[in-house]
C-alpha cells in the first residue's frame, strides 16, 4: 500500500494532489495475483478489450449513420461502399459483438467450473451478470439499427415479449415503440439507447473490477492465497500473459472480420425492412439462441417469457444454490461431470433455437430446458449435500511445485496466513 | 447537553428513551416527511420523461384509414395499412360463413362466435398481427399456406388460425384482433 517513489517530478507533483499514479501502481502493477492462473483467466481482459473496440468502432460508425426508417438501411450501405474504411469499421463492429459474447461466455463458464461465484465473490459474480444483461440489450438494439428484415422482425418479436405481462403488457409495448408498431420512433430511441448503454456497461465494469480487487482472483485450485509465495505481481507477469492471449484471440476475430465477415450474419438482413411481410424463419443472433429455444419450448406465452428471463435469473442466486464449500471442480468429481452436461445442454439449446419449432425439435428443446433448470435448482443443491470432494492441496504452491524440484529452492517456506 | 434537564421534563412524550428522546422523534418526523416529499417530487419529475416515449400527437393523428371494398371480389383478400400495422380484409363466401358458424365454441382456446367478430358476415376485417409475438401470418395470397384450419398460419412459431381468424392451434393466446371500424357506405369502411 505504500506509495511508490516516482522518478518524474511532474508525476510526483500530481500524485501528491491526486493519488492516481499510486492507485494505478497498486492495482495494475504490484496487484498480487495467484501464480497458478491458466489461460481461462485471460477472458476477462479479452472482454474488456472487446468493449473498448466496440465503443471506438461504434462512435465512428455513428458519424455516418442516419437513424431514420427511410435512410437507415441506405446509410449503412453507404458506410459499406462509400465511406473510407467504412466496410472495415462495420465488420469490426458486427463481428466484434460475436467475439465480445464469445469472450464473455467463456469467462462465465470459467467462473462456473472453478466456483468463482462462491463466497466472498458473490457480488463480483452478480455484477458480471448485470453486465451480461446490459450487453444483450445493447446487442439487440444494435442489431435493429441497419433496418433490414431481421432487424425489423427481431425488434417486433422481442418487444412483443413484454405484451405477455398481465394487465399492463400492451401499454408497455406501446411505450417501447412510441407508436402502434415498430416504426421510426422505435428506431430513434434504440439508436439513443444503443449509444448510451455501452457507457453504462463501462460503469458496471468498474464496479466489477472493484469487487474483484477486494479479494483478488480465484484460481484453478480454488483455495485462497496464503502469502506472498502464492502470488505474482500483475505486471509484468499477467500483463504479458494476457497480451499474448490477446494476440491469439485477435487472430480469430480478424480472421472472421476480413475473410468471413458475414459468417455470423443473416442474409435476410440485406433486405430492407418491410412491415407487411415476415420472413419465413426468424432467428436471433447466435448468442441469444439458447434463450430463444427456452422461450419456444413453453406452450404458454407468459410462461415462456418468464422461463427465458429465469434462465439468467437463476444464475443470480447460484451462489446460494451451490452450498459446497469447495470451489474448484477439480476436487468435485460429480460436479465436474454435471458441469460438462450443462455445457452440452446449453449447446443443444442453441442448436434448437436455430431450428424451426416442430417435430423432434420441440421434444428435445423441452427436455433441454427442463435439464437446464434442474441443473441449478435440483442437482447443485443435492450435490452440496451428497458429493464427497477430493482432498484439497495445502496451498497454491504445493501442486505447482510438485515434481518441479529446482524451482522449490527459491521459494520461501510457507507463511501461515 | 445544556438543556438536558428541560428535555427530561417532556420525556413522557418520547418513546421512553433516556435523554433526547423527544427531540429525536421530532427530527425523525421532519426527516421522514422531507425525504418522502423529495421522493414524490423525483417520481413526478420522471413522468414527463417516460411519457415522452409514448406515441406523439403526429403518430396518433395517423389513426384512421379508409378502405374501398368495391373491387374486392368474393374469395379475395386484401391487406391495408392502419397505424403501421397490416389489416387483413377478406371477402368470404356463404358456404364458408355457414361452416364457421357450426364451430363448437367451447373447444376454442379463445372462445368467440364468428358472428361476434364481423359487422357484415361476408367481410372479415382483422389486424394481421399474430397475437403471440407480432409476426404477420400467411394466408392473404392464394399461394400462401393457410394452416390446418383454412385461415391463416404464422410461420414464426407455428400458430394456426381458422377462417374467422380464431386461434386453433399453436402458442398464440388470442384470436386475431378485430380493429374498431365502421361502414361509412355499403362498400367503404373507416378503420380507427
Amino acid at each position: 500500500m505504500s506509495a511508490p517513489e516516482f522518478r518524474n517530478g511532474l508525476v510526483r507533483w500530481i500524485d501528491h494532489r491526486m493519488g492516481i499514479f499510486s492507485f494505478m501502481h497498486h492495482e495494475l502493477h504490484e496487484y498480487p495475483t495467484p501464480k497458478n492462473l491458466n489461460y481461462f483467466w485471460n477472458f476477462g481482459s479479452l472482454a474488456g478489450f472487446m468493449l473498448v473496440v466496440m465503443i471506438v468502432t461504434g462512435i465512428f460508425l455513428a458519424m455516418n449513420y442516419t437513424p431514420h426508417v427511410d435512410h437507415a438501411f441506405d446509410s449503412v450501405e453507404r458506410i459499406m461502399r462509400d465511406v473510407n474504411y467504412g466496410w472495415m469499421l462495420r465488420f469490426l463492429h458486427a463481428n466484434g459483438a460475436s467475439f465480445f459474447f464469445i469472450a464473455v461466455y467463456i469467462h462465465l463458464f470459467r467462473g462456473l467450473y472453478y466456483g468463482s461465484y462462491k463466497e466472498p465473490r458473490e457480488l463480483l459474480w452478480m455484477l458480471g451478470l448485470v453486465i451480461l444483461v446490459l450487453m444483450m440489450a445493447t446487442a439487440f438494439m444494435g442489431y435493429v439499427l441497419p433496418w433490414g428484415q431481421m432487424s425489423f422482425w427481431g425488434a417486433t418479436v422481442i418487444t412483443n415479449l413484454f405484451s405477455a405481462i398481465p394487465w399492463v403488457g400492451e401499454s408497455i409495448v406501446t411505450l417501447l415503440w412510441g407508436g402502434f408498431s415498430v416504426d421510426n420512433p422505435t428506431l430513434n430511441r434504440f439508436f439513443s439507447l444503443h449509444y448510451l448503454l455501452p457507457f453504462a456497461i463501462v460503469g458496471v465494469v468498474v464496479l466489477h473490477l472493484w469487487a474483484l480487487h477486494t479479494h483478488g482472483s480465484n484460481n484453478p485450485v480454488g483455495i485462497d492465497t496464503k502469502g506472498k509465495q502464492d502470488s505474482l505481481p500483475f505486471h509484468p507477469y499477467y500483463t504479458a500473459k494476457d497480451l499474448f492471449g490477446l494476440g491469439i484471440f485477435v487472430l480469430f476475430y480478424f480472421g472472421f472480420t476480413f475473410f468471413a465477415p458475414d459468417f455470423f450474419g443473416e442474409p435476410d438482413n440485406y433486405i430492407p425492412a418491410n412491415p407487411m411481410v415476415t420472413p419465413a424463419h426468424i432467428v436471433p443472433e447466435w448468442y441469444l439462441l439458447p434463450y430463444y429455444a427456452i422461450l419456444r419450448s413453453v406452450p404458454d406465452k407468459l410462461g415462456g417469457v418468464l422461463l427465458m428471463f429465469g434462465a439468467i435469473g437463476v444464475l443470480f442466486i447460484l451462489p446460494w444454490l451451490d452450498r459446497s464449500p469447495v470451489r474448484s471442480a477439480r476436487f468435485r468429481p460429480i460436479y465436474k461431470q454435471v458441469y460438462w452436461l450443462l455445457v452440452a445442454d446449453c449447446l443443444v439449446l442453441g442448436w434448437i433455437g436455430a431450428n424451426p419449432p416442430d417435430g423432434m425439435f420441440i421434444v428435445i428443446g423441452r427436455a433441454a430446458t427442463v435439464y437446464y433448470f434442474a441443473h441449478f435448482l435440483v442437482l447443485l443443491p443435492l450435490l452440496s449435500v451428497f458429493e464427497r470432494p477430493l482432498p484439497l492441496p495445502a496451498s497454491i504452491s504445493e501442486p505447482v511445485l510438485k515434481g518441479g524440484g529446482a524451482a522449490g529452492g527459491t521459494v520461501k517456506p510457507m507463511e501461515k496466513a | 447537553m445544556a438543556h438536558a434537564g428541560g428535555i427530561t421534563a417532556h420525556e413522557h412524550a418520547g418513546a421512553g428513551e433516556p435523554g433526547e428522546g423527544h427531540d429525536a422523534t421530532r427530527r425523525d418526523f421532519l426527516y421522514l416527511a422531507a425525504t418522502a416529499l423529495g421522493a414524490v417530487g423525483a417520481a413526478a419529475a420522471v413522468w414527463p420523461f417516460i411519457h415522452s416515449m409514448n406515441p406523439a400527437a403526429d403518430v396518433l393523428a395517423l389513426s384512421t384509414t379508409d378502405v374501398d371494398l368495391g373491387p374486392v371480389a368474393e374469395g379475395q383478400a386484401i391487406t391495408v395499412v392502419w397505424r403501421g400495422k397490416p389489416i387483413f380484409v377478406r371477402h368470404r363466401g356463404k358456404q364458408e360463413i355457414e361452416e364457421l358458424a357450426k364451430t363448437d365454441i367451447a373447444t376454442l382456446p379463445d372462445p368467440q362466435a364468428d358472428a361476434k367478430r364481423v359487422k357484415k358476415p361476408e367481410w372479415l376485417i382483422m389486424v394481421g398481427v399474430c397475437t403471440h409475438l407480432g409476426c404477420v401470418p400467411l394466408g392473404q395470397k392464394p399461394t400462401d399456406s393457410r394452416g390446418e384450419f383454412g385461415g391463416w398460419f404464422c410461420p414464426c412459431h407455428g400458430s394456426h388460425y381458422d377462417g374467422s381468424g380464431r386461434i386453433r392451434k399453436g402458442p398464440a393466446p388470442k384470436n386475431l384482433a378485430v380493429p374498431p371500424y365502421e361502414f361509412t357506405t355499403d362498400s367503404t369502411i373507416r378503420i380507427g
